[in-house]
Formats: C-alpha cells, sequence, structure tokens
C-alpha cells in the first residue's frame, strides 16, 4: 500500500537515457527514450500498435542493443536470471511436461530436476497450478497456458518481470481473473514488472504508473501516475476512483494518437 | 454443473438424443467398421476376379498363375524366399539406419550455419534428382564389395526425405522461445538438445516415413541391378531367376513377400511416430468430432 502513495520510494532500478533503436530497413522504432524504473515498479507501457513498446522490451531484456543511447542498470549488475519474460503467447514447449516448461530456465542454467523441484513446485503453486506437474500444454485452457508461462518466467526469482500483452489473446473472463492473481502474486513479492498493452483499463487496473507511447516514430509520449491504494480487487474496477482513473489515461491515449487536443510534448498528469 | 442436470428425466443415465445425434451415432459406428471390411472385401473380391480370369481364359500358368498356385509357392519355397527376404531386410534396414544418422547428422550441420548449408544443400539435391540406376554402374567400378555397393546405393535413395525434412524441422522453432532460450544464455548445445531436436521431432519422423520405404526400394532396385551378374541372394535376384525360368508363380510370391514386407515398414514406422507424438502434435491426435 505504501508503494502506491510514494510510488518512487523502490528508487530507481533502470534508467533509459535517450535510447533509440533503427532497424536496418530504415525504420525507427524508438526515438530518444527517456524513463526510469523504479524498484518495485508495476509499469505499464501503454500505446498503439506501432509505438515500439515491444521493441522497448526487448532491448531492456537485452534481446537486441539499441542504436543509440543507454540503459542504466542500478544495484548489482543484471545476470541472465535477474529478468523474466512473459511473451504474448504462452510459447510453451508443445513436447514438454508442464513441469519440465517451467523448469527450463532453470535447467540451462545447470539446476538438475531434482534441485529444481521445490522451486518449480513453489511458483506453480504461487500461480494456482499445483497437480498439473504431469499434463501437456494442449491439454490445458488458454488461461491456464499463460499461468505455466508465468511461472516460468517467474522461476529463477527474477528481480523484473517482462511481460509482452501476456492476456492480449484471453477472453474477457480469463484476463480479469489473471489480472487479480498476477497483482496478487506481484504485492507479495514485489519484484519489478514492465508490463506491454493496449488496453487502458488493464494498465489501469494492474499498473502503480502508466507510460503512455506514441507511433511513427516509437517515442514516450508521457507518463501518469495511477494514484490509488493496493490491494486492489474486483470492487476496483467498478469504483469511482476506477473510472475516474481510466478517463485519464484514455484521454492521453488518445492526445498521442493524435485524436484529441494538439499532441506532442511531454505531458504529466497526476 | 452437476451430472444429474443433463437428463431431462433424473435419474435416468442414459442421456436423451434428438434424431440428428443418433444419425449421426449411426454414420460413425458405421464408419469405423467400414474401414477394416471395405478394403478388405475389395482385396478379397480382386483375388477371386484374378482366380475367375486365369480359369475363364484359361491363361498358362507361366503367364498368370492362379491365386491358390502362389500361395502354394509361397508355402513350398519359403526356406528359399524367407532366406532371399532376410538378405533384402538386411540391406534395408541397415541403409534406412544409415540415413537416419546421415540424414539427421548432415541437418544439425546445415543449421548450426548458414554457410554449410548453402554450400552443400545443391550436393543433397543432385545425389537425390540423379536416378539410382543411373549412377550404379559407377558404384559398381568404385565400390568392390557387395554389401557395401547394395548398401550405398539403398542410402542414397532413403537419406533424402530425412535430410530435408529435419532441416525445415530444425529451422522451424518458435522465434519466441529462441528469445527465452537466448534470455536464459543457453549455449547451442543445448538449444539443439532442450528445443530445435524436439521440435524437429514430426518433421523427421515424417520424412523418416517416406525413407522406410524408399530404402526397400533402394534395396531392391540395388539389388535388381547387382543381380543382373549373378552377385546378390536377395529377394530381387529371386525375382530375375524366376522371370528367366518362367517361373511365375514364385515370381509372383517374391512380389508379394515384398510388398508385404514395405505395408509392415509404414506400419511398424505409423506406429513408432504415433507413439512418440501421440500427446502433443496435431498429426498424431485422434478426431474428436
Amino acid at each position: 500500500m505504501q508503494l502506491a502513495e510514494k510510488p518512487q520510494t523502490g528508487g530507481a532500478q533502470l534508467i533509459l537515457r535517450s535510447v533509440g533503436k533503427t532497424f536496418g530497413n530504415d525504420v525507427v522504432a524508438l526515438s530518444d527514450v527517456n524513463m526510469t524504473i523504479n524498484h518495485g515498479d508495476f509499469l505499464s507501457l501503454l500505446g498503439p500498435s506501432g509505438c515500439g513498446k515491444s521493441t522497448a522490451l526487448r532491448l531492456i531484456a537485452g534481446l537486441s542493443s539499441p542504436t543509440s543511447g543507454l540503459l542504466d542498470w542500478h544495484g548489482a549488475p543484471m545476470g541472465k536470471a535477474d529478468i523474466g519474460f512473459v511473451f504474448q503467447e504462452p510459447t510453451l514447449m508443445p513436447w514438454a511436461s508442464v513441469f519440465d516448461n517451467v523448469w527450463l530456465p532453470l535447467r540451462l542454467q545447470g539446476v538438475s530436476r531434482a534441485q529444481a523441484e521445490p522451486q518449480v513446485k513453489k511458483v506453480l503453486a504461487q500461480v494456482n497450478l499445483t497437480g498439473f506437474e504431469d499434463a501437456v500444454p494442449r491439454e490445458l485452457s488458454g488461461g491456464m497456458k499463460m499461468r505455466v508461462s508465468i511461472a516460468r518466467g517467474l522461476v529463477t526469482r527474477p528481480r523484473v518481470l517482462l511481460m509482452d500483452e501476456p492476456f492480449a489473446a484471453l477472453d474477457e473472463i480469463t484476463r480479469f481473473q489473471l489480472n487479480s492473481d498476477l497483482l496478487a502474486l506481484w504485492e507479495r513479492e514485489r519484484f519489478t514488472v514492465i508490463f506491454v498493452t493496449h488496453s487502458v483499463f488493464e494498465s489501469v487496473f494492474l499498473s502503480n504508473r502508466i507510460v503512455v507511447m506514441a507511433a511513427h516514430p516509437g517515442r514516450v509520449f508521457g507518463e501518469m501516475v495511477v494514484d490509488a491504494p493496493y490491494p486492489r480487487d474486483e470492487k476496483f474496477r467498478t469504483s469511482e476512483a476506477y473510472a475516474h482513473l481510466t478517463r485519464k489515461a484514455s484521454s492521453l491515449l488518445r492526445t498521442a494518437m493524435g485524436l484529441e487536443g494538439e499532441g506532442g510534448g511531454d505531458h504529466v498528469l497526476h | 454443473m452437476s451430472s444429474t442436470e443433463a437428463t431431462p428425466q433424473g435419474g435416468d443415465l442414459t442421456v436423451m438424443v434428438d434424431a440428428e445425434e443418433a444419425r449421426r451415432a449411426r454414420q460413425r459406428k458405421l464408419e469405423k467398421t467400414g474401414k477394416w471390411v471395405l478394403p478388405i472385401l475389395i482385396m478379397v473380391l480382386a483375388i477371386v476376379m484374378w482366380d475367375r480370369i486365369c480359369v475363364w481364359n484359361e491363361i498358362p500358368r507361366y503367364i498368370l498363375p492362379r491365386p491358390g498356385e502362389v500361395l502354394a509357392t509361397l508355402i513350398a519355397d519359403s526356406g528359399l524366399l524367407f532366406s532371399s527376404l532376410v538378405t533384402t531386410l538386411k540391406i534395408t534396414f541397415l541403409s534406412l539406419a544409415l540415413a537416419v544418422i546421415g540424414g539427421v547428422g548432415l541437418s544439425v550441420l546445415f543449421t548450426q550455419s548458414k554457410w554449410i548449408e548453402m554450400s552443400f544443400f545443391p550436393f543433397a539435391v543432385v545425389l537425390q534428382v540423379t536416378p539410382i540406376v543411373a549412377i550404379f554402374p559407377l558404384i559398381n567400378i568404385y565400390v568392390d564389395n557387395q554389401t557395401a555397393k547394395l548398401l550405398l546405393c539403398a542410402w542414397i535413395v532413403a537419406f533424402f526425405p530425412i535430410l530435408s525434412n529435419t532441416t525445415l524441422g530444425l529451422n522451424s522453432v518458435d522465434r519466441n522461445l529462441l528469445d527465452l532460450f537466448k534470455l536464459n544464455g543457453a549455449s547451442r548445445w543445448q538449444t539443439l538438445w532442450h528445443l530445435r531436436l524436439p521440435a524437429s521431432m514430426p518433421y523427421f519422423l515424417g520424412g523418416l516415413k517416406i525413407a522406410g520405404g524408399l530404402s526397400l526400394i533402394g534395396a531392391v532396385v540395388a539389388e535388381f541391378v547387382a543381380g543382373a551378374s549373378g552377385q546378390s541372394s536377395g529377394l530381387a535376384s529371386r525375382i530375375i531367376e524366376a522371370g528367366y525360368r518362367l517361373n511365375a508363380p514364385r515370381l509372383f510370391a517374391a512380389l508379394i513377400l515384398i510388398s508385404f514386407t514395405g505395408i509392415l515398414i509404414f506400419l511398424v514406422l505409423s506406429w513408432f511416430a504415433n507413439r512418440i507424438l501421440h500427446r502433443w502434435h496435431e498429426s498424431a491426435l485422434k478426431q474428436e468430432h
């Protein structure tokens, strides 16, 4: 709860300093992006398609390198295990059991099945999948597959969890349930989350900060602090405060897309 | 939802079905039996026709023997025929094994570097498209050992589908999974072992099914060409021999033996592929509708 009142208490964990990314075909995906991510943030990158939010996530993950600018990690240097990544699709290995899929990141670090078992069981319990260890992905529903994917992202106890529109393909009922479960997990464990989404409602419900991005070229357009206390439950979804915050975020996004107001410049709403 | 809710009368375990569903269920049952009964029926009918045609037209046995006679020959000559079959099978399975090792090995090599693939894939294609019968005289000159000759010949025919399928499979890995491996610092070897090889399994097994049949064909063709000079003792040389002696019943018996072997190889490989893929791959899933 203190995090919502004072979002900056965590201190900077990652600072993006005028980061730009231009692809080989001269497409400017990101231009002059400045952003600070604090320890324990639940930060949403919100924007229309083509605004470079997924590119930004890949840069942060180290899956690609910036054309210009710096990614400034604070504190201990980030190792492989310090970043968890959850893709838009569950991206599971269809031939491997749930256990083997979640074990994978540890396995690649040389952790044996027996050594990994307590940790794998623990994260599976955290995403409510106890008892499904031996199932293979095709035996699971879309929501359960996503839970496996989240468990795999968390199994190395990463300090940062990157999520690239993880719930976009799910039905609304499942998405709401996973939103709540993810939030509960985050409040307990307090890892940093960077969450890419194009849903205003989802970003307001989940995050303490929203960075709105604009397209052509991809850039940071403005930032908004979601000033609502945690824990947020289903009642929050229908509350006056939620409606108000959603309007605010929506208006910022529409401005970023050039549908409202003049656009351009840095917009900071509080 | 409780199970009792589904039955309108309550307590009754048999679920009411409407006319359409009943018809569909009947249809399904019929198709299930038809799948087995029809091919067998047609086969029996064809054999009976064969027999009748021989009798009605008084065709001499050295032109077209009656099916009963072929069966009798198959039993009478079984010692000779089966020892020849074993010879042919030895070449078939050895060349299939070598095709698997060579095909998978080369495709793994190809995926390690685009350059290797670009350089060597055309050679594999040349080897594949040149008719083996045309290459054999060369092999006959260069290779002395009889078994090695046949093996090489059958291998050239069989290895290509495994190579091209496995190469395709190794390259058809989910991009995101590759990213995930990269993110977790996986080595080249780990990516190959934990990701690329399992992902290519359906493709490899598809290639294996084709290669199984081809290695038998390769072995028989090689024996034919080699057998012309009387050096071979496989089934193909039995066929040639029987042809020279106008021993049509034995010729047919050998032919049937080869066909059944081919079918058996296909069935065994299909069963094997199904065992491996049945839990995860679309191709091996039971139809649910």
